[in-house]
Parts: C-alpha cells; sequence; structure tokens
C-alpha cells in the first residue's frame, strides 16, 4: 500500500490516514482546515497549488496578550471607532494559493472589510470593523493554518517610512532629460535658420528652468556629499562630479543670459540622469530577507505572568522583573534568564546557537534566554530582566550601533584622490597656457576641461558591475546586503567557521546502531513501524535504514512522546526513549538516542550523530591556499579529532567560546590586520558576524530567521563560497578596466577641451558614449563572471 | 502670437501630466510590491464557481 500525502499540507499521511470526502489528511488539523474552506466554498485553494496548506499549531492562550490595549495600538497602523489596519508577517506565505486565501479572508469573516498581501515582503494588510478584534482575525489566520509572526520588533520599531526620494530623484531627473534633449535638439544642426533664431531665447529659458529641479532637488546627494567629504578631508568622487555639474550649469546659464551660446543643459541633464540611474541599480533589496534582525525579531511581545494570588495576567517583556514567576507554553521563547519551577522542560536552542538538539531540564535547572519550548507548559522564575541576560547582554557591545561603512574607502573613492587632482592641474595648465596665448578663451577652457572630465563614467563603472553581481549572487543563493560587501570580500585574507549549524548540517542524518544485532525479520518490522510513525526521529532513522519488505503489522500503538509498540505475528517490538523501552543503562543527556527491545529483551540503540556539511573537507582545502582558516566554536573539545581528520592541518581549532569571546578574537585579529569573514548561523555568533569585515549568516531555510550579517547564504551553497569569493575579486578587476577604458574618453575629451573647441554636441555625444559603453562592458563582462557560478 | 507658443505650452503640460501621474503612482505604493498584482489579477475567473461572487475589493485597478 503506497502512502498517501495530505491533501491540505502534502506531508506523508502515515498509515493512518484520516478521510473525508475522498481527501485523505494527515492529522486532524489539516482537516479541519479543510473543513472550513469547504464551508464557504474556498476551495479553489486546492487548485491554484498542489497541498499549498500548512499544519496550524497549537495556540491556545498564546494571543491572549493582543487583548491589550497599548500592544493593539502599536500593532495596528490605523485605528478609530469602527475600522482597524494591521499589517502582519506570515512566514508560510510561499505561493499563489496564500495569496488567493488571504486575500479572501471577508468570505471567512464578514467583519472583515478587506485584505492585501504583499508577496516579496510576506505580510498580509487587514482592515476590520471593530466588531472583530485584532485577537480573534490572528487566531482566524492562525486556524487556517496562516499563523502570524509577531514580535517584541514589531513592538519598539514604531512605522517604518519607505524612503522613495530615489525614485522621486530619479523621475524629476528623467522627466528634464527628456524634455531638455527634445528642446536642444534644433540648436544642434544650427545652420541660422530664420524662425530658430527668432525662438532661440524662449527655448533655452525653458531648458534652464527645466534644469532647476535637476540641479537643486536630483543632484542634492552628490553636493552633501561632497560637502562632507571636504569637511572630512577626502576627495572622494562625489568632488569631480559636484564640480562638473556646477561648472556646467553656471557656464550655460551665463552663455544664454548673454548670449554666447546655447548652454550645455543637455549635458547636465544626462549627466545627472545616468548617475542617478547607476545608484537605483546598485540598490538591489530583498524585501523577504532582513540584515538587521537583532533578538527582538525572535523574542514575544508579551508573556504570561503568575501573580501572587495565582492569577495569570499577561505583561509585556520589557515589564518582567527579577523575582516574577512566569509561564512559559508550547512553541513559545523564554526571554528571560531563570530558573525552571515546575513542568516538563524540552528546550531548543536553535536560536541560540544553530543546534537543533532539544535538552531537557529538570526543576531547578537555569534556562537561558532564547531556549523554545517544545513540550507542554512549564513554570519559571525570572533571575534577570530581559536587557540583562546572558543573551541578550550581547547587544549593549559598542560593535552593534558602529557604522561598518566607517573608514572604508571603495575603489572608486581610491581612485578619484588621483582624479581630481589630474583634473585640477590639468585645468590649471591649460588656462595658464591660454592666458598668454589668448586671454579672451581662457576662462572657456578653464570651464570646458571640468566640464568634460566630470568623471561620469568612473562613477558608474562600480553600481553597474556590483549591482550586476549583486543580482547574479543572489540567483545562486548568495544574499548580499550591498555592494561595498563584495568590495569587502575581494579583500578577505581570514576566514572563520562557527561549527554547529555552520559546518554542521541539522538534519540528523547519520546513526549508529550499538548492541545485539537485530535479525531480518526485527530489521523487517523495525522499518515497517517506523514508517508509520510521524515522530521526526522516526522519519530520519526509516530513510537511513536500508530498504526491505514492508510488513503489514498486526497492531500499531504510538505513545506520543514516549515511543511506539508493535504486534507482527509472534513479535513484539518496542521502539523509542530510553525509559519506555526499558533499557539498562543511564539516560544519556549528550546524544539522541531512539532504543529497540523485542520480546521485552533489550536489544540496543541507534545513536543519531550531527553530520558535517558535503563538501566541507574540500572547500576547507580549496581555501587553505589562500586564507587563514578558523573554527571558532562555542562547543566543548568533543569533536576535535573529527575536525583534526577532516580539515587541513593548518586550520586552527578553538573551542569553548562565548559569543564575546567570539567577538573579541576577531577585533584582536582585525588589530593585527586580519580581512576576516565570519561565517555563523546563531544567535550567539551575532557580535562576531557584526564585528567581522563581512558576516555571513548560513541558513536552512532562508525565509526563517537569521541574526544581523552582512550577506545570508543559503546552507545548499556552502560549498561554493570560494567561487563567490573569486567573482568578487574578479568584479574589482572589472571596475578598473573600466576605470581605463573612461580614461580613454577623458583623455579624447580633453583634446577638444584643452584646444578650446568643444561645443555643444560634442559634449552631448561624448558624455552619454562614455557612460553607456562603461554600462555596457560592466554588464557583459558580470554576466560572463554569473555564468562561471554554479 | 505664433502657434509655436501654443505648441510648447501643450507639449510641456501633457508632459508635467505624465509627470504628476508618476509621482502619484510613486507615492500610493504602486512601485513598492512588484509582484503580487502580476498574480491576483489572474483570480477572479477562480473566483466564480457555484454561485457569482463579488469582485474581489482588495484588487487594485491601476
Amino acid at each position: 500500500m503506497e502512502n498517501k500525502t495530505c491533501f491540505h499540507c502534502g506531508d506523508d499521511c502515515g498509515h493512518h490516514p484520516i478521510t473525508f470526502q475522498d481527501k485523505s489528511f494527515c492529522c486532524q488539523g489539516c482537516k479541519t482546515v479543510f473543513e472550513i474552506f469547504n464551508e464557504n466554498d474556498l476551495t479553489c485553494y486546492y487548485d491554484l497549488q498542489k497541498s499549498p496548506g500548512a499544519v496550524p499549531k497549537e495556540i491556545e492562550g498564546k494571543y491572549d496578550f493582543l487583548t491589550q490595549e497599548n500592544i493593539i495600538d502599536k500593532l495596528t497602523e490605523f485605528r478609530d471607532d469602527n475600522l482597524e489596519i494591521t499589517t502582519l508577517y506570515i512566514p508560510h506565505i510561499h505561493c499563489s494559493s496564500c495569496i488567493w486565501i488571504l486575500e479572501n479572508l471577508n468570505k471567512l469573516d464578514p467583519n472583515i472589510t478587506g485584505s492585501q498581501v504583499n508577496f516579496g515582503k510576506k505580510t498580509v494588510r487587514v482592515t476590520y470593523k471593530n466588531t472583530t478584534n485584532l485577537k480573534s482575525v490572528v487566531l482566524l489566520l492562525s486556524a487556517i493554518g496562516y499563523e502570524p509572526y509577531i514580535s517584541l520588533d514589531d513592538f519598539s520599531a514604531g512605522k517604518k517610512e519607505i524612503n522613495r526620494s530615489l525614485i522621486y530623484k530619479l523621475g524629476v531627473a528623467g522627466f528634464g532629460f527628456g524634455n531638455i534633449m527634445f528642446l536642444s535638439f534644433p540648436e544642434y544642426f544650427e545652420v541660422n535658420e530664420f524662425w530658430l533664431e527668432q525662438y532661440k531665447p524662449l527655448f533655452r529659458w525653458l531648458m534652464f528652468a527645466l534644469s532647476l529641479p535637476i540641479v537643486f532637488y536630483s543632484a542634492q546627494d552628490y553636493f552633501i556629499s561632497a560637502y562632507k567629504g571636504l569637511k572630512a578631508k577626502i576627495l572622494n568622487i562625489d568632488i569631480p562630479i559636484v564640480l562638473g555639474i556646477t561648472v556646467l550649469f553656471v557656464r550655460s546659464t551665463i552663455e544664454i543670459t548673454w548670449d554666447l551660446g546655447s548652454g550645455f543643459f543637455d549635458s547636465l541633464a544626462g549627466l545627472i540622469f545616468f548617475l542617478l540611474t547607476g545608484k537605483f541599480f546598485q540598490q538591489k533589496t530583498y524585501d523577504f530577507l532582513s540584515f538587521e534582525r537583532d533578538y527582538k525579531s525572535y523574542f514575544p511581545i508579551a508573556i504570561t505572568k503568575i501573580n501572587h494570588e495565582g492569577y495569570e495576567e499577561t505583561i509585556q517583556v520589557y515589564d518582567i522583573k527579577k523575582g516574577d514567576r512566569i509561564l512559559i507554553r508550547n512553541e513559545e521563547l523564554i526571554p528571560v534568564d531563570g530558573i525552571l519551577i515546575n513542568g516538563n522542560a524540552k528546550i531548543d536552542y536553535s536560536f541560540v546557537t544553530g543546534e537543533s538538539q532539544t535538552l531537557r531540564k529538570h526543576s531547578g535547572d537555569k534556562l537561558f534566554a532564547g531556549g523554545k519550548q517544545t513540550q507542554g507548559v512549564i513554570e519559571m522564575e525570572a533571575l534577570k530582566s530581559v536587557e540583562q541576560s546572558y543573551l541578550t547582554q550581547l547587544w549593549s557591545n559598542d560593535v552593534f550601533n558602529k557604522d561598518k561603512e566607517e573608514g572604508f574607502t571603495n575603489i572608486t573613492n581610491k581612485i578619484s584622490k588621483h582624479f581630481t587632482l589630474a583634473i585640477l592641474t590639468i585645468s590649471l595648465i591649460a588656462t595658464s597656457y591660454w592666458l598668454f596665448r589668448d586671454p579672451s578663451k581662457a576662462m572657456n577652457v578653464f570651464t570646458a576641461v571640468l566640464i568634460i572630465a566630470c568623471p561620469c563614467a568612473i562613477a558608474l563603472s562600480a553600481p553597474f558591475t556590483f549591482g550586476n553581481l549583486l543580482r547574479l549572487f543572489g540567483k545562486h543563493k548568495f544574499y548580499v546586503k550591498n555592494a561595498s560587501v563584495i568590495e569587502k570580500l575581494a579583500h578577505i585574507n581570514t576566514i572563520i567557521f562557527d561549527k554547529t549549524g555552520t559546518i554542521t548540517s541539522n538534519r540528523k542524518s547519520h546513526a549508529k546502531y550499538a548492541g545485539t544485532e537485530l535479525s531480518e525479520e526485527e530489521h523487517q518490522v523495525l522499518k515497517s513501524s517506523l514508517r508509520g510513525s510521524n515522530h521526526p526521529l522516526s522519519r530520519t532513522l526509516y530513510s537511513i535504514l536500508k530498504a526491505n519488505n514492508i510488513e503489514t503489522l498486526d497492531t500499531f500503538e504510538e505513545h506520543i512522546g514516549k515511543g511506539i509498540v508493535v504486534q507482527h505475528k509472534t513479535l513484539n517490538m518496542k521502539i523509542g526513549s530510553a525509559s519506555f523501552v526499558g533499557s539498562p543503562e543511564e539516560r544519556s543527556v549528550l546524544n539522541t538516542t531512539v532504543h529497540v527491545s523485542s520480546n521485552n529483551v533489550y536489544k540496543g540503540k541507534f545513536t543519531f550523530y550531527n553530520s558535517y556539511r558535503k563538501g566541507v573537507s574540500k572547500l576547507f582545502n580549496t581555501l587553505k591556499k589562500h586564507y587563514d582558516l578558523v573554527i571558532l566554536s562555542g562547543d566543548n573539545e568533543g569533536e576535535r579529532e573529527n575536525l583534526k581528520k577532516l580539515l587541513p592541518a593548518k586550520t586552527k581549532l578553538i573551542f569553548n567560546q562565548k559569543p564575546e569571546d567570539k567577538l573579541e578574537f576577531i577585533k584582536y585579529h582585525q588589530t593585527e590586520g586580519a580581512k576576516i569573514i565570519m561565517i555563523g548561523d546563531g544567535l550567539n555568533d551575532a557580535g562576531a558576524l557584526a564585528q567581522s569585515d563581512v558576516g555571513i549568516a548560513l541558513s536552512e531555510d532562508v525565509n526563517v530567521f537569521s541574526p544581523a550579517c552582512d550577506a545570508i547564504l543559503d546552507a545548499t551553497k556552502f560549498n561554493t563560497l570560494y567561487q563567490f569569493i573569486k567573482a568578487s575579486k574578479s568584479a574589482i578587476k572589472i571596475i578598473q578596466w573600466s576605470f581605463v577604458l573612461s580614461f580613454i574618453y577623458n583623455v579624447v575629451g580633453l583634446y577638444f577641451a584643452v584646444t578650446g573647441q568643444l561645443e555643444p554636441v560634442v559634449a552631448a555625444i561624448l558624455m552619454p558614449l562614455s557612460s553607456i559603453s562603461i554600462v555596457i562592458f560592466t554588464t557583459i563582462t558580470t554576466n560572463f563572471l554569473g555564468k562561471k557560478l554554479k | 502670437m505664433s502657434v509655436i507658443y501654443i505648441l510648447l505650452t501643450i507639449s510641456i503640460i501633457v508632459a508635467i501630466g505624465f509627470f504628476i501621474a508618476f509621482i502619484l503612482a510613486v507615492k500610493s505604493g504602486q512601485f513598492d510590491d512588484s509582484y503580487t498584482p502580476s498574480v491576483r489579477m489572474l483570480f477572479e475567473d477562480e473566483l466564480v464557481k457555484e454561485k457569482p461572487k463579488s469582485t474581489n475589493k482588495t484588487t487594485k485597478t491601476n
């Protein structure tokens, strides 16, 4: 019998699918969601995409805090007596069915008047009448498998304004550029024609009027940046640009006022338009990723506190004081350090360490903030407040307030220093020469040099090269925050790796059996029974064991959280935890194990190990030729021998590192001149990621959270890391070549300028020509680089 | 008065009209999400199953 997949979520239904209307479901939750959709004629949810759903999670009591006024105020963007609007982040949004069902929420609840999905950002903006409330909306979404993610970040951040100023500036420049071109065209072919002479002043003053918003609005960032550069005594690339813009504008205005010529308004508008296009192109953002996350994105807004009279009340996490008793439900995150008072704690610290292995804690044990309870309800006593907890303390370090861009001179600014000086020298020499020969032309030559040397092409090289590479990297699942990260990547000499979750895989795919050999029949029954179980460990073990014939079992009984009991003919087997199966040995806390007994005789256990990612060894061997390699792990030295075997001999292995230690380690090496990439994945690496020159977060699933970093790398692409670094290096070469190319254009232009024969039409041809050929050159070469990436 | 003044005035007014339309479009957030509308516009037909349904209120008509 083939196992069916769930009609709702697409999971394997196991042995006992729930059947409803001829459709199979893996669990009651999925069936309930289907029933809801079915009642409301919304089943075409399943037509758009096959099995698009998610299993609704247990949420009882989880959203009680949404009835508090101050929290609702923070979460809604509009609120009056009869209408509320809120935007909720829903990680599950992944296909067109999701968009469809979420935009039809009004069919499920008539109080909801409208909902609009932003697929890129994975948000839904819900408008609802006051006859319902935020909590019911969230509960409705959770009930259909679209549980919103509400974190402390939503609470503290206020409304984020979207900055659209660059689009406006580009729009203004494009508008002006187009119209100026159209008005200046007649004069390019000036033949002293009667009508042209008649209307020349009108055309020219119209061009002047159109150029005003371009110079004073669109180009304003360049003026600001040049001023800042001068103040800091840095000759950045914006200084020659601003010189060029100013001279273009002033000379053109003078020319048309005294009827000396038609001015260079076309070149002026074109220049600014091209420069802004470059800026726009470089600004590639990934809506669905965030590079700025701190612990706030992980933490809940509110938590249940048990007050002195024993009543439960919801309080904000910032209000938790030392000594408060708090209640943590299943799937909730522990917001503060504390002591477990009662309940069975099974804590998943994967947010913090990257280790997905859950830890059992007993009453009296210390719990650290950032762990997620995965089973039942626990009560704990807070020992610290949120900001003072072990994990969150890390964020008080200065490194999180530092701007990484500071102190970094990019390739364009490196060259602009020499460039600016060279241009000023040339213009002065040419002017003095003309002062002796023909003083009437001297001013003309001086301005012409500054105009023609305006480094539009140079300023465009880096944005287009890096911008294009950013896109190509994104296609290969390496999401880079901005262009300067690629540039820094090219100058790296040290690479530091975190161990757990970074070079090891989170999935347990390794199991070793220890104990009495299992008979053929036992093996088969074991495999058959694992097949019926939904427990993650059963699934893993099932996929590891070699395929045999699958037997039909006589009885199959699963005890949730304990194990499975099966009966096949005369064979009775128990599979599960040590206490359930009756293992003679003490329960081991270090490893994950599954125990097996047959006919009440203990047989042995399967021990699961973290496996190293594929290609780790090969990657390290490629990297060792070019870089210093370090493993910086928060774990104990248990794996040292294994790592020594796996990795090249000169790799440094450092264990037992606290989050602060990692940060300090990197800081120390940076003072010794190391340029460091840090590759990590958990919140405990956050400090190190922020301190390093390039912090790369490795992520199994880019849609879930990763700590603040400069780039996010999909875990499946881990072994191709070196290719990305190599491509970044080639990108620097491309930029250097395009500098050479633009120098050639400048030399040609300078010839016209120095000899005093720069006509507006020459400038109008040369400037766009150089810019466009740079754009074409960089695009073609970077695409060629992209082809080499696998 | 020459016709060229009228023509220039018209051409600039038309250009400014489009420019204002662009600014308004940016302001209303049309360029913030470039993917969802492309999916949304395909939905209308599938809504009609048994009884005709009111059109989706949230669908933008731009």
